[in-house]
Protein backbone atom coordinates (compact mmCIF):
# COMPACT_ATOMS: atom_id res chain seq x y z
CA UNK A 1 0.00 0.00 0.00
CA UNK A 2 2.95 2.38 0.78
CA UNK A 3 4.59 1.61 -2.12
CA UNK A 4 1.40 2.65 -4.28
CA UNK A 5 1.05 6.25 -2.00
CA UNK A 6 4.66 6.37 -3.10
CA UNK A 7 4.15 6.33 -6.99
CA UNK A 8 0.47 8.15 -6.94
CA UNK A 9 2.59 11.12 -4.65
CA UNK A 10 5.42 11.13 -7.04
CA UNK A 11 3.28 11.17 -9.56
CA UNK A 12 1.77 13.66 -8.82
CA UNK A 13 4.54 15.39 -7.21
CA UNK A 14 5.97 15.92 -10.87
CA UNK A 15 2.99 16.85 -12.51
CA UNK A 16 3.15 19.91 -9.83
CA UNK A 17 6.27 21.01 -10.03
CA UNK A 18 6.13 20.83 -14.41
CA UNK A 19 3.19 22.61 -13.72
CA UNK A 20 4.89 25.44 -11.61
CA UNK A 21 7.17 26.11 -13.97
CA UNK A 22 4.97 26.30 -16.83
CA UNK A 23 3.25 28.90 -14.39
CA UNK A 24 6.75 30.94 -14.37
CA UNK A 25 7.21 31.05 -18.11
CA UNK A 26 3.59 31.79 -18.66
CA UNK A 27 4.30 34.58 -15.97
CA UNK A 28 7.31 35.67 -17.84
CA UNK A 29 5.46 35.68 -21.67
CA UNK A 30 3.01 37.91 -19.69
CA UNK A 31 5.64 40.21 -18.13
CA UNK A 32 7.33 40.63 -21.41
CA UNK A 33 4.50 41.61 -23.75
CA UNK A 34 5.75 44.68 -24.42
CA UNK A 35 9.74 44.16 -24.66
CA UNK A 36 10.62 44.74 -28.58
CA UNK A 37 11.79 41.27 -30.00
CA UNK A 38 10.69 39.27 -27.17
CA UNK A 39 9.44 35.51 -28.57
CA UNK A 40 6.79 33.87 -26.16
CA UNK A 41 7.64 30.66 -25.17
CA UNK A 42 5.72 27.54 -23.64
CA UNK A 43 6.26 24.13 -23.00
CA UNK A 44 4.60 20.71 -23.99
CA UNK A 45 3.18 19.45 -20.77
CA UNK A 46 2.16 15.80 -22.09
CA UNK A 47 5.59 15.26 -23.51
CA UNK A 48 7.40 16.57 -20.64
CA UNK A 49 5.47 14.71 -17.75
CA UNK A 50 6.24 11.80 -19.77
CA UNK A 51 9.60 12.94 -20.05
CA UNK A 52 9.85 13.40 -16.44
CA UNK A 53 7.98 9.86 -15.37
CA UNK A 54 11.15 8.38 -17.66
CA UNK A 55 8.62 7.47 -20.16
CA UNK A 56 11.33 8.91 -22.72
CA UNK A 57 14.71 7.54 -21.34
CA UNK A 58 13.96 9.33 -18.21
CA UNK A 59 17.52 7.87 -16.08
CA UNK A 60 20.75 9.49 -17.12
CA UNK A 61 23.57 7.80 -15.72
CA UNK A 62 26.86 9.47 -15.24
CA UNK A 63 30.08 8.96 -17.79
CA UNK A 64 32.88 7.20 -16.29
CA UNK A 65 36.08 7.20 -18.08
CA UNK A 66 37.87 4.91 -15.21
CA UNK A 67 36.87 2.11 -13.88
CA UNK A 68 37.59 3.26 -10.34
CA UNK A 69 35.05 5.78 -10.80
CA UNK A 70 31.71 5.78 -8.61
CA UNK A 71 29.00 5.36 -10.80
CA UNK A 72 25.52 7.49 -9.65
CA UNK A 73 22.34 7.27 -11.76
CA UNK A 74 19.30 9.91 -11.80
CA UNK A 75 15.96 10.80 -13.00
CA UNK A 76 16.04 13.58 -15.43
CA UNK A 77 14.13 16.10 -14.47
CA UNK A 78 14.82 18.78 -17.23
CA UNK A 79 12.57 16.91 -19.92
CA UNK A 80 10.63 20.01 -19.74
CA UNK A 81 11.71 21.62 -23.49
CA UNK A 82 10.72 25.25 -24.25
CA UNK A 83 9.65 25.86 -27.53
CA UNK A 84 8.31 28.68 -29.27
CA UNK A 85 5.18 29.51 -29.60
CA UNK A 86 3.65 30.19 -33.38
CA UNK A 87 2.22 33.85 -33.52
CA UNK A 88 -1.22 34.34 -34.94
CA UNK A 89 -0.72 37.98 -35.91
CA UNK A 90 2.65 39.41 -36.29
CA UNK A 91 3.58 42.83 -34.49
CA UNK A 92 5.61 45.48 -35.77
CA UNK A 93 8.08 45.28 -32.88
CA UNK A 94 9.45 41.54 -33.46
CA UNK A 95 7.30 40.92 -30.13
CA UNK A 96 4.79 37.38 -30.32
CA UNK A 97 2.87 37.09 -27.56
CA UNK A 98 -0.72 37.22 -27.83
CA UNK A 99 -1.90 38.32 -24.60
CA UNK A 100 -5.08 36.57 -24.61
CA UNK A 101 -3.53 33.60 -25.42
CA UNK A 102 -1.37 33.78 -22.49
CA UNK A 103 -3.95 34.73 -19.89
CA UNK A 104 -6.21 31.82 -21.28
CA UNK A 105 -3.13 29.35 -21.08
CA UNK A 106 -1.99 30.93 -17.38
CA UNK A 107 -5.78 30.59 -15.71
CA UNK A 108 -6.27 26.99 -17.48
CA UNK A 109 -2.68 26.36 -15.92
CA UNK A 110 -3.76 27.39 -12.57
CA UNK A 111 -6.59 25.21 -12.35
CA UNK A 112 -4.51 22.51 -13.54
CA UNK A 113 -2.25 23.15 -10.60
CA UNK A 114 -5.55 23.22 -7.95
CA UNK A 115 -7.03 19.69 -9.79
CA UNK A 116 -3.37 18.08 -8.77
CA UNK A 117 -3.71 19.76 -5.34
CA UNK A 118 -7.19 18.28 -4.69
CA UNK A 119 -5.92 15.06 -5.77
CA UNK A 120 -3.35 14.95 -3.58
CA UNK A 121 -5.57 16.15 -0.62
CA UNK A 122 -8.06 13.50 -1.42
CA UNK A 123 -5.76 10.57 -1.68
CA UNK A 124 -4.44 11.77 1.89
CA UNK A 125 -7.69 12.30 3.42
CA UNK A 126 -8.75 8.40 2.40
CA UNK A 127 -5.13 7.31 4.19
CA UNK A 128 -6.36 9.23 6.95
CA UNK A 129 -9.57 7.79 7.45
CA UNK A 130 -8.21 4.22 6.64
CA UNK A 131 -5.43 4.39 9.81
CA UNK A 132 -7.85 6.18 12.19
CA UNK A 133 -9.58 3.78 14.70
CA UNK A 134 -12.85 3.89 15.07
CA UNK B 1 10.90 26.47 -6.03
CA UNK B 2 9.94 28.17 -9.53
CA UNK B 3 6.24 29.75 -8.06
CA UNK B 4 8.64 32.17 -5.99
CA UNK B 5 10.45 33.32 -9.43
CA UNK B 6 6.82 34.51 -10.44
CA UNK B 7 6.61 36.97 -7.83
CA UNK B 8 10.27 37.86 -9.33
CA UNK B 9 9.31 37.95 -13.15
CA UNK B 10 5.87 39.95 -12.45
CA UNK B 11 8.03 42.15 -10.30
CA UNK B 12 10.18 43.09 -12.41
CA UNK B 13 7.27 43.88 -14.90
CA UNK B 14 5.44 46.04 -12.50
CA UNK B 15 8.64 48.60 -11.61
CA UNK B 16 9.08 48.57 -15.04
CA UNK B 17 5.33 49.50 -16.35
CA UNK B 18 5.53 52.05 -13.91
CA UNK B 19 8.62 53.64 -14.94
CA UNK B 20 6.51 53.81 -18.24
CA UNK B 21 3.82 55.60 -16.56
CA UNK B 22 6.33 57.83 -15.52
CA UNK B 23 7.42 58.95 -18.63
CA UNK B 24 3.79 59.54 -19.92
CA UNK B 25 3.00 61.55 -16.50
CA UNK B 26 5.97 63.83 -17.56
CA UNK B 27 5.64 63.92 -21.01
CA UNK B 28 1.88 64.73 -20.59
CA UNK B 29 2.57 67.48 -17.98
CA UNK B 30 5.29 69.16 -20.13
CA UNK B 31 3.13 68.70 -23.52
CA UNK B 32 2.87 72.55 -23.59
CA UNK B 33 6.40 73.60 -21.61
CA UNK B 34 8.18 76.14 -24.46
CA UNK B 35 11.08 75.98 -22.23
CA UNK B 36 13.03 73.38 -19.97
CA UNK B 37 15.89 73.76 -17.36
CA UNK B 38 18.16 73.92 -20.30
CA UNK B 39 15.76 76.81 -21.95
CA UNK B 40 15.13 74.46 -24.89
CA UNK B 41 11.62 73.35 -25.22
CA UNK B 42 10.81 70.12 -23.80
CA UNK B 43 11.55 66.81 -25.47
CA UNK B 44 9.58 63.74 -24.97
CA UNK B 45 11.21 60.84 -23.31
CA UNK B 46 10.54 57.43 -23.91
CA UNK B 47 11.61 53.92 -22.10
CA UNK B 48 13.09 50.92 -23.66
CA UNK B 49 11.84 47.22 -22.39
CA UNK B 50 14.56 44.37 -22.56
CA UNK B 51 13.86 40.63 -21.12
CA UNK B 52 16.50 40.41 -18.27
CA UNK B 53 17.18 36.74 -16.77
CA UNK B 54 15.69 37.05 -12.84
CA UNK B 55 17.64 34.81 -10.09
CA UNK B 56 16.27 31.47 -10.65
CA UNK B 57 16.03 31.05 -13.94
CA UNK B 58 13.02 32.78 -16.00
CA UNK B 59 13.02 36.31 -17.82
CA UNK B 60 11.89 39.35 -16.23
CA UNK B 61 11.68 42.92 -18.07
CA UNK B 62 14.20 45.60 -17.04
CA UNK B 63 13.67 49.24 -18.55
CA UNK B 64 17.48 49.78 -20.46
CA UNK B 65 17.22 53.33 -20.66
CA UNK B 66 14.77 56.70 -21.04
CA UNK B 67 15.77 57.87 -24.65
CA UNK B 68 14.46 61.24 -25.78
CA UNK B 69 11.88 60.79 -28.80
CA UNK B 70 13.22 61.84 -32.12
CA UNK B 71 10.40 63.22 -33.67
CA UNK B 72 10.24 67.02 -35.06
CA UNK B 73 8.88 69.60 -32.23
CA UNK B 74 5.69 71.32 -33.27
CA UNK B 75 6.15 74.72 -34.65
CA UNK B 76 3.77 77.27 -33.83
CA UNK B 77 2.86 80.43 -35.20
CA UNK B 78 2.36 82.63 -32.59
CA UNK B 79 3.54 86.75 -32.62
CA UNK B 80 2.41 87.46 -29.36
CA UNK B 81 4.18 84.96 -27.26
CA UNK B 82 8.06 85.95 -25.62
CA UNK B 83 10.11 82.34 -27.26
CA UNK B 84 8.35 83.28 -30.57
CA UNK B 85 11.16 83.87 -33.15
CA UNK B 86 11.87 86.99 -36.22
CA UNK B 87 8.74 85.07 -38.13
CA UNK B 88 6.80 84.67 -35.44
CA UNK B 89 6.98 80.83 -34.86
CA UNK B 90 7.46 79.32 -31.52
CA UNK B 91 9.25 75.84 -30.99
CA UNK B 92 6.82 73.30 -29.01
CA UNK B 93 7.68 70.32 -26.89
CA UNK B 94 7.12 66.77 -29.60
CA UNK B 95 5.13 65.51 -27.46
CA UNK B 96 2.58 63.56 -28.82
CA UNK B 97 -0.36 63.56 -26.94
CA UNK B 98 -2.81 60.68 -28.32
CA UNK B 99 0.39 58.48 -28.85
CA UNK B 100 0.80 59.41 -25.11
CA UNK B 101 -2.66 58.55 -23.82
CA UNK B 102 -2.18 54.97 -26.01
CA UNK B 103 1.30 54.31 -23.99
CA UNK B 104 -1.11 55.14 -20.32
CA UNK B 105 -3.79 52.88 -21.10
CA UNK B 106 -1.03 50.18 -22.67
CA UNK B 107 0.53 50.28 -19.39
CA UNK B 108 -2.02 50.66 -17.32
CA UNK B 109 -3.42 47.28 -18.46
CA UNK B 110 -0.53 45.36 -18.38
CA UNK B 111 0.28 46.39 -14.96
CA UNK B 112 -3.27 45.30 -14.05
CA UNK B 113 -1.99 41.79 -15.95
CA UNK B 114 0.82 41.70 -14.03
CA UNK B 115 -0.93 42.26 -10.25
CA UNK B 116 -3.42 39.32 -12.07
CA UNK B 117 -0.22 37.14 -11.99
CA UNK B 118 0.41 37.43 -9.16
CA UNK B 119 -2.61 37.28 -7.24
CA UNK B 120 -3.01 33.61 -8.78
CA UNK B 121 0.70 32.75 -7.83
CA UNK B 122 -0.24 33.65 -4.61
CA UNK B 123 -3.39 31.81 -4.39
CA UNK B 124 -1.69 28.54 -5.70
CA UNK B 125 0.84 28.84 -3.14
CA UNK B 126 -1.41 29.44 -0.16
CA UNK B 127 -3.18 26.07 -1.95
CA UNK B 128 0.12 24.01 -1.42
CA UNK B 129 0.61 25.14 1.69
CA UNK B 130 -2.60 24.20 3.29
CA UNK B 131 -1.90 20.57 1.61
CA UNK B 132 -2.90 17.50 3.93
CA UNK B 133 -4.64 19.99 6.34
Amino acid sequence: MINQVQDVLGFHQRALSLRAYRQEVLAANIANADTPHYKARDIDFKASLQGALGGGGGQVSLLRTSERHLPAAGNATGGAKLMYRTESQSSVDGNTVDMDVERAAFAENAIQYEASITFINGMLRTLQSAMQER
Amino acid sequence: MSMLNVFNIAGSALSAQSMRLNAVASNLANADSVAGPDGQPYRAKQVVFAAKPVEGGGLGVRVTGVVEDLAPPRIVYDPKNPAANEQGFVTMPNVNVVEEMVNMISASRAYQSNVEVMNTARTLMQKTLALGQ
